[in-house]
Parts: C-alpha cells; structure tokens; sequence
C-alpha cells in the first residue's frame, strides 16, 4: 500500500560545506555554514525555519545550540541518537511534522570537525554496559570485522569483492570535485593494505574528514515555487536491531531489510525503479549487506554484485555517485550526504558525475554498529 | 535495597570462579548480558544458573595493533544456551580461530578482574 505521505513533502535546499579538512572551524560553525547555504539554496534564511533537527556528536544538547547560533524558535525540534542515519529518520519526522501543520520550513543539520580536532573517527560515546569493551574491540572496525567474517563464512564472499566496493567509490570520487581522496586506488593495492581487524584493512574502513551538510524540507505545494527543481520524499523506513554487535541477530542480515520494506512501501516502487543508491558505506561490507538488504540481489550474493565495477561508473548500478564515506567525506556521520547527493542528482546538479537518468533515489543510512537502518525514497516530479 | 544491579551480581560470581547467566523463570529462555528482565517479555523473575561453558565461534577478527603490541582474537561465541556473547579464544593462534570451532568458557584475570575467555574444545580420543 503506498504511503499517504508519498510525494507530500520535497528537499527544496541542499548544501556540503567544509567537506576533507576545516582547520579552525568548530561543529557547530560548519553545521551553521551548510545550514545558511541549504537554506539559499532554496531562497530562504534562518527566519523562515521552524522545525529544526540536527546531531552534533559532541553537543549532547545540540538542538538548543543550532537554534540559538541561527536565531531559530523552532516550533518542532529533534535531536536524536540513531548514529550516522540521524539525518534520515530527521527526513521522515520532519515529513510527518511538515504534513500535520506543526511546522512549514524545516531544517535538517549536520557538522563535524573531527578530522581537524581530533584526526580520529567522533565514536559514539559511552554505551550502557561493558560486555564488549572488556575483550578489546576496535570500535567501530571490528563490529563491522566480525559482520564481514560471518558474510565471508556462509556465502563466500572474499577480500577482492571488499575491495571492488573501495575502488568503485574512488572512482566516483574521482568525478566530484569535492571528494577528498582523489588519487589512483587499485584492487591490488586494497589487498595489500595494512590489516586492522580481520578481514577488514584501512582501505576497507571509511575517511576521517571534516565536514558539514544540510537540507530544507517543505511541503510539495511551497515546494513548486521554490528557485530549485524539488527532490519529492516519496517513502521512508526504519528499523533498530541492536546496539552492540553481539545482540545483533544475524550479522548477515541488517535492519535495511525492514526500513527498506517500509520506504518501498511508502514509495509504491520496487528496487526495479532506482535509478541511484546513495548508501552509508562506513565500511567496505556495509555496501554489500545493504545493497542485499535493500533487494538488489539476493542475500549472499552482494560480493557477486559489486564484481567488475558493477557500482562503479559505467556499472550495473550507480552506488555512490559522490564518492562515498569511503572517498569524499566521512565526518563520523555520513547520514546527511546520502541526501544532498541524491537531490544534486535528481536536480540534474551533479557535473561529470551526473547520471543520464536520476528520477528515483534511495538513500540508505547506518547508525551503531549495524544497529539502527533509515532509508528514504527522493524522486522528481516524473515519478510522483 | 538488597538487589544488586545483575551485571555487579554477574561479576561478583565471576570474581568467585563462576560463570553465571540468567534464566527466566516462566519461558525457560537464558538472558545475557544481565539485565533487570527478560528482553521482550519483560519478565523481571530471573534465576542465576551455572552457564555451561560450551559454545560455538559464531564470527571471528583478528585486531593487528602497531607492533611491538601483538595481534589478538576477538570473537562471538554462540553459547549452548542459546545466548551470544563476545569473548576472546586463546589457545591457539588469533589467525586460527575458526567459525564452527567448539570451544569451552574458562575465567581468566586480566588488569586486574576477571574475565570469561574461551579455549577449543580438547577432541576426546
């Protein structure tokens, strides 16, 4: 059944800011930096916004911060703790707020500066128990190690299908100007990486960047008179099965099977009709599980799918289109770019990287250790 | 209050030689890590038993620090009582840690608290 809220709301504003290194700036000035330019992007300012959400990982009441830095009151604000998805759940609240009245302009926020501050991945912070800190994981890699050893062990899949996924995002980065790793990357030189937790290597595991992104969302029929071509919210999904990764239930089967049920639902679209997938690849196995997940290809067979640059240019599926966590920005929650990417691509905005068809975006975002899946369906006004 | 927090309780036992769980009364079903009830139900009437010990190697990595530190196992054991946790498996090397490899709960003391390794089974002759 499709959803009521199918095409009721669209991303009018979209904006990065700060993406690879922002020396000297703060969080909470780069999340402000993108947020002013969303929000002129889509002709408006910080006045007209009165639904705000936003996560800044080291401001636990960042909410509050955002609204006071902007000179926000808004009517409806959220913060929450999903990890790296934040940003896409933020999508489905803010469509349900903007459709109930309770808010016209919505802003959705995002800015870290973890590689300037810090040159280490913002984790989350403290967890609940210790179970799993006692045996000293690296976290996150090694949750993500242990998902990719059990995939490896019932289906097959190998390093060399890891490292398909590397290289096809350095591909994509390699057509965006703003990604930050631009250089040469080779199948090869994945095998050979340095180790970190088995069967994982440094060139399996995501950036440490800087970086800020935001959009503005509103309703469909203020969306139409915005100066930029709107990207439609056509279904969303979400789903939590765990927090650690020893109470995830299969580590081979992820919460993208439920939220993307849901968001297809909503959309009344298959897999079929995606055009581009912009998915949270914190890790070279993330890809693999979600694209299964998300009914690309049968589970298992993910490592089959990505063989011989099927996401990369020129492939099967365009994946990524921006470069990824993997090779444009990775600022600790890479949430927020699966959404500015798949507007750039429905608007036609996306440069050489740009895609001949874009009418149909899935966005897929990551929160935890594989704990928490949040996909949203964007489209152009071809498909509402 | 006389009830302690179950993970303070779970660590008392260890720090006594005993590797505990909790089992809920009424579905039979173990619980771990300690929790005030049973996930789902929300059962609150918990016994602590003797875990078995027994387990299976659900998933394995092995986490390479720079040298001079050394590699390590890091893995999720599938105990027989039908509850996962993480653990390490010593005994063998970290690279031969297998999926599928039977391995048995022994408690260890490390930085100074103990602590719930596992090491392969002996094959009996």
């Amino acid at each position: 059944m499709t959803g009521t809220l199918r095409g009721k709301t669209a991303i009018i504003g979209a904006s990065t800011y700060g993406i690879g290194e922002a020396p000297g700036y703060s969080a909470i000035e780069l999340a402000s930096k993108a947020a002013v330019m969303a929000l002129k992007d889509a002709g408006l300012t910080p006045g007209d916004v009165d639904g705000l959400f936003v996560c800044l990982p080291q401001d636990f009441l960042s909410g509050l911060s955002l609204a006071e830095y902007l000179g926000i009151y808004p009517a409806i604000s959220d913060n929450n703790r999903t990890g790296g998805s934040a940003f896409l759940t933020h999508v489905e609240m803010a469509a349900l707020a903007l459709e109930a009245g309770l808010c016209n302009v919505a802003l959705i926020a995002y800015g870290s500066n973890q590689r300037s501050a810090s040159g280490k991945l913002v984790g989350a912070t403290t967890t609940s128990n210790d179970f799993e800190t006692r045996y000293r994981p690296i976290v996150p890699a090694s949750a993500y190690a242990l998902a990719a050893s059990r995939h490896m062990h019932e289906f097959g899949t190998t390093r060399r299908q890891l490292a398909e996924v590397a290289v096809a995002a350095r591909q994509w980065a390699q057509l965006n100007p703003e990604a930050f790793m631009q250089g040469p990357l080779t199948i090869e030189e994945c095998l050979d990486a340095r180790l970190l937790s088995d069967p994982l290597s440094v060139r399996d595991c995501c950036l440490v960047t800087d970086g800020a992104g935001a959009i503005v969302m509103t309703r469909a029929d203020r969306a139409k008179d915005g100066p930029k071509v709107p990207a439609y919210v056509l279904g969303t999904g979400q789903m939590t099965t765990h927090r650690e990764i020893s109470s995830m239930p299969d580590l081979t089967i992820t919460g993208a099977r439920e939220s993307g049920k849901l968001a297809y639902a909503a959309a009344g679209l298959e897999p079929k009709d995606v055009d581009t997938v912009q998915l949270y690849d914190a890790f070279t196995i993330n890809t693999i599980l979600f694209l299964e997940d998300l009914g690309f290809c049968p589970k298992g067979e993910g490592g089959r799918f990505v063989e011989n640059g099927g996401i990369a240019p020129g492939g099967h599926l365009a994946v990524n289109t921006n470069g990824g966590g993997l090779s444009c920005v990775h600022p600790g929650m890479y949430g927020i770019f699966t959404l500015v990417e798949a507007t750039r691509q429905i608007r036609r905005e996306a440069g050489e990287r740009q895609l001949a068809k874009a009418d149909v975006a899935l966005c897929h975002g990551n929160g935890g250790s594989l704990s928490h899946q949040a996909s949203v369906i964007l489209g152009s006004a071809a498909v509402l | 209050m006389e009830e302690l927090s179950p993970i303070k309780v779970f660590d008392a036992f260890l720090a006594q030689g005993r590797f505990m769980v909790q089992r809920a009364r009424k579905s039979g079903a173990y619980v771990f890590y300690p929790r005030v009830a049973e996930p789902g139900t929300g059962d609150t009437d918990l016994e602590w038993v003797e875990a078995s010990g027994r387990g299976t190697v659900y998933a394995v990595t092995t986490i390479r620090p720079r040298p001079p530190l050394v590699p390590y196992n890091v893995s999720l054991i599938d105990l027989v009582e039908g509850v996962r946790m993480m653990s390490r498996v010593e005994g063998v090397a970290a690279e031969a840690v297998r999926m599928g490899m039977a391995v048995e709960a022994r408690i260890i003391e490390e930085e100074g608290r103990p602590l719930v390794i596992f090491q392969p089974v002996e094959v009996k002759p």
